[in-house]
């Protein structure tokens, strides 16, 4: 980028909201996801969708990539700078607009923190459920374009389950409006449905409108002891089975629950093979009937001991324990490769022993906790970057869990999203068809490919013969 | 970026492990006061951390925004705290602070405070004295307040007027008097403790140190108080003087080692924080890493041993409303959280209001107030919002810094709050009980 096109990103945003010091280059060039990074060549933090659009269309002029980004907690590399790209940061839009108290939704900018949004609606008893294992920190744009999930995903659903409407600048510099407070609307094509989960390329997200529910008034935590990985597992499936459905219902192997417990210190059960954390909630007594019988299916399956959280306090400590698990398992290794391979919920135990077997086969760590309530599981790989022998391993162990959960009718991201790390295993599970809608649908958009460009998949002529082979082009591709 | 000759960095630091263990998840954001305020990356532990690595790999410079980043960080370990991964913020961002001292970075003026206030003041026990003397008599003589009335102080710059408040008003005599070295209880000695009463600590709040140790005595402690102790060397070590800190943590080994004791206990956050520390700061002595290993595990902070040891039977009533502040040193960094609010839980009558945001630094931080007075202006009015929130007569905190700047910001923003330690409550509730009973 040269220093007359700089200069005209300075003039759109105004010198203190531009910057291409080595520092910020720097800072602005990782997000939460292992091994990718790569340096821009500015920095920006926009005040209003003007500057937004000007940068787009300047985008387009001067051929430079854009892309957006929120608190850069993201674990597929979506807000990773390309080549020849200016970031924008959203950080500082962090306004919620308005709460509505009559139809039940929220509007907000789209730097909120989610967590900081939920405990502004819970002033109104009201709820908003997804709440990905980064929430004390990430922002609902990046939720959004993510259509992030978290422990609640069970009963609640994702991200896309409350967003109601969107404003975002196209990559053409027009403002796209879409959806609004009514329930029902089927007025064309659902486009806000396709803006959600688009990973930033599409357009930039200024202004976002979410449903919200009333709060349950009740809720149990209970927190199972398991000797045995795969009885945890069955009771699980059990507990489906059961119709019974608990807001969370969250497992931590053997590794995870002790590198959880050397940070939090609450008491886990180090010897356990493994623990799940669960909650029922809801209104009036049915909650304590619903954990009532989840108590009688961990028994039936061997739970050896099942913790009763004794109050809001010790639930909350315990549901910020499994929210660190990802974090403390960097205790173990400086490179934890964390991916969130799903697959239908009665596939569960055996994907489970999935992960055990890749582990063994190419000889690496894995910890292994997640969702289990919903089928996304969080693999592990304990690791470092610096030992390239061992990173090649850890790839080919991924590659494997991938084909395992494809192949259990399962998907290669649950809500983490495609983005660089995973991009080059979207062709089997969306299938050529499909890949190509999705490029299709870009390129009338992003005419010059200018936004985001390279996350999900690569707009270029299809190789012949072989397919790339390896995540070793993805990182070429970033260097 | 250019390639660079490899910095010292990696030298100071213990290894390349400590800079390859942040995974960067982002987890600490939102615990950091300064990424709080300008939401910029690199204001973050995150984005320091990156830079620090850059560095220390020879990947970049060390700049002037570099070095005003780490200036900017507070050193108060929320981070460090929010970490899942253990990661080492304050070893990092503290041997980056060395590096950017050896390279002369930073304000000069800045520079020169810190030089006159660590190496010529805190570091010896006689100049801090005189230098108190100096400062006790210009606040007590009321040429302080002439000067203030006369305005001279705005005139010349709005910072030194402000800083000119900030600093403590001096105790009228110094621990060394109210103290002696050896004080025993009234009854049977239950705990030999010895007692480091701290530099700020002994010339500013003589008056708590005197009441740690009535309370000890009064709990069947038998206090040692050592003539030769020293500054703990914390401030220091934090902003970047490295063999100071070790020279004085030496020089305490030996003043503590002198006497046969179980617990050494501190009233400062960071003293105690930094006492703590002293076996990681000479591991690699020949002859001090075994004798600093010993001395760091008897350290306690005050609260720390009331609420383990139990020590005091029967608290008497004290009827306040009140609050408590966790001093970063205490919560983040020594992990003494649950601790003073559990002895607080033991007096009745005392109404305890919860602090929203409790653990997060109120810009004091060693000398930041001083060096960084605008920054930790910001940061304060936060705390103080908060505070004022409580709607409590007293805030109570375990570190001599916090009670200043507290106070200060009491008077800055005309809250009606006394700011005290948890001690000199503690030591009423113990006379109210004597008095009853």
């Amino acid at each position: 980028m040269d220093k007359s096109t700089k200069d005209k990103i300075k003039n759109i945003v105004g010198p203190v909201n531009f910057s291409d010091s080595d520092e910020d280059k720097l800072c602005y060039s990782y997000d939460g996801t292992a091994l990718l990074h790569q340096l821009p060549e500015a920095v920006v933090f926009p005040d209003d969708e003007d500057q937004i659009s000007r940068l787009m269309q300047l985008a387009n002029e001067e051929h430079f990539n854009v892309v957006p980004r929120g608190a850069g907690t993201g674990l597929s590399g979506g807000a990773i700078p390309v080549e020849n790209s200016l970031v924008v940061v959203m950080t500082k839009w962090d306004k919620i607009l308005e709460i509505d108290d009559r139809n039940l939704t929220v509007t907000v900018q789209p730097g909120v923190i989610t967590g900081k949004l939920q405990s502004e609606v819970e002033k109104f008893e009201l709820f908003y459920p997804p709440d990905p294992g980064s929430m004390s920190v990430c922002t609902i744009g990046g939720n959004v374009a993510n259509n992030a999930g978290g422990l609640r995903g069970l009963k609640y659903g994702v991200t896309k389950n409350y967003v109601l409407g969107t404003e975002m600048i196209l990559p053409n510099g027009d403002l796209l409006k879409t959806g609004g407070k009514n329930v029902k609307d089927v007025a064309g094509y659902n486009l806000r449905d396709f803006i959600v989960g688009s990973e930033g390329t599409l357009g930039i997200i200024t202004k976002i409108l979410l449903k919200l529910i009333p709060q349950p008034t009740n809720s149990i935590t209970l927190l199972a002891y398991f000797d045995r990985l795969l009885d945890s597992a069955q009771a699980v499936s059990d507990i489906i089975s059961a119709h019974i459905t608990p807001c969370m219902m969250e497992f931590l192997d053997n590794t995870t629950l002790n590198c959880v417990e050397d940070y939090t210190k609450i008491g886990l059960p180090r010897n356990s093979e493994a623990v799940l954390l669960i909650e029922v909630d809801g209104r009036g007594s049915i909650v304590r009937e619903d954990a009532e019988t989840v108590t009688r299916i961990m028994k039936k399956n061997n739970a050896s001991f099942i913790r009763t959280a004794a109050d809001l306090e010790e639930a909350l400590l315990l549901k910020t324990a499994r929210r660190s698990a990802f974090s403390a398992l960097a205790r173990k290794r400086p490179t934890t490769i964390l991916e969130d391979a799903t697959v239908p919920r009665s596939e569960l135990p055996v994907m489970i022993g999935k992960v055990t077997e890749a582990a063994k086969k190419f000889d690496v760590t894995f910890g292994n906790f997640g969702h289990a309530g919903d089928g996304n599981l969080h693999p592990t790989c304990l690791t470092d970057e610096r030992d390239n022998l061992e990173i090649t391993k850890a790839h080919k162990a991924f590659d494997f869990i991938f084909n395992e959960a494809i192949k259990l009718g399962g998907t290669i991201t649950g809500e983490h999203g495609t983005g660089l790390a995973k991009k080059q295993f979207l062709e089997q599970v969306a299938g050529i068809p499909g890949i190509e809608m999705m490029k299709k649908i870009k390129s009338v958009i992003d005419e010059n490919n200018i936004l985001n460009p390279g996350k999900i998949f690569s707009i270029s002529p299809r190789c012949e013969g072989s397919l790339p082979s390896s995540r070793d082009q993805i990182n070429d591709f970033v260097k | 970026m250019n390639d660079h000759p490899k910095s010292a960095l990696l030298g100071v630091l213990p290894n390349d492990d400590i800079l390859s263990q942040c995974i960067h998840c982002g987890l600490c954001l939102s615990s950091c006061p300064t990424y709080e305020l300008t939401k910029l990356e690199r204001s973050s532990p995150r984005g320091r951390i990156r830079m620090i690595k850059a560095v220390a790999k020879g990947e970049m410079q060390i700049t002037d925004t570099f070095a005003d980043e780490m200036q900017f960080c507070l050193d108060c370990q929320a981070c460090e705290t929010a970490c899942p991964a253990g990661v080492k913020y304050g070893t990092m961002v503290e041997a980056a602070r060395v590096e950017i001292e050896n390279a002369g970075f930073g304000s000069k003026s800045g520079r020169l405070i810190k030089k006159i206030a660590l190496k010529l003041i805190l570091a010896s026990n006689n100049n801090l004295k005189i230098a108190a003397k100096v400062l006790y008599f210009y606040q007590k003589l009321g040429v302080q307040k002439l000067l203030h009335k006369i305005g001279i102080f705005k005139l010349l710059s709005v910072k030194l007027y402000e800083i000119d408040e900030i600093a403590p008003a001096v105790s009228k005599k110094f621990s060394k008097k109210l103290i002696p070295e050896i004080t025993k209880p009234g009854g049977q000695v239950k705990y030999q403790t010895a007692f480091h009463t701290g530099c700020l600590m002994d010339v500013m709040f003589a008056e708590i140190n005197k009441d740690t140790v009535d309370v000890l005595s009064a709990s069947g402690c038998k206090v040692y108080n050592p003539k030769e102790q020293v500054c703990c060397g914390s401030l220091h070590a934090h902003n970047g003087d490295i063999e100071t800190a070790k020279t004085l943590a030496k020089k305490n080994i030996d003043a503590f080692e002198k006497f046969d004791y179980q617990f050494l206990i501190s009233n400062s956050a960071g003293c105690g924080a930094f006492m703590k520390e002293y076996d990681k700061v000479l591991a690699d002595d020949p002859v001090y890493a075994e004798r600093a290993r010993k001395f760091s595990q008897k350290v306690k902070d005050i609260t720390e041993f009331l609420a383990v040891e139990k020590p005091i039977k029967n608290y008497g009533e004290v009827n306040k409303t009140v609050t408590y502040h966790d001093a970063c040193h205490l919560a983040h960094t020594q992990k003494v959280v649950s601790q003073p609010r559990e002895v607080l839980k033991s007096i009745p009558g005392l109404k305890i209001k919860n602090l929203e945001e409790a653990d997060w630094c109120c810009g004091s931080a060693g000398i930041y107030n001083i060096i960084r007075y605008d920054d930790s202006m910001q940061i304060l009015n936060r705390k103080m919002n908060n505070i004022k929130n409580t709607e409590a007569e007293i805030v109570l905190t375990g570190n001599p810094g916090c009670i200043q700047q507290i106070k200060y910001g009491a008077k800055k923003y005309n809250i009606n709050v006394k700011v005290i330690h948890p001690i000199t409550l503690i030591k009423q509730s113990i006379l109210n009980n004597n008095n009853n009973s």
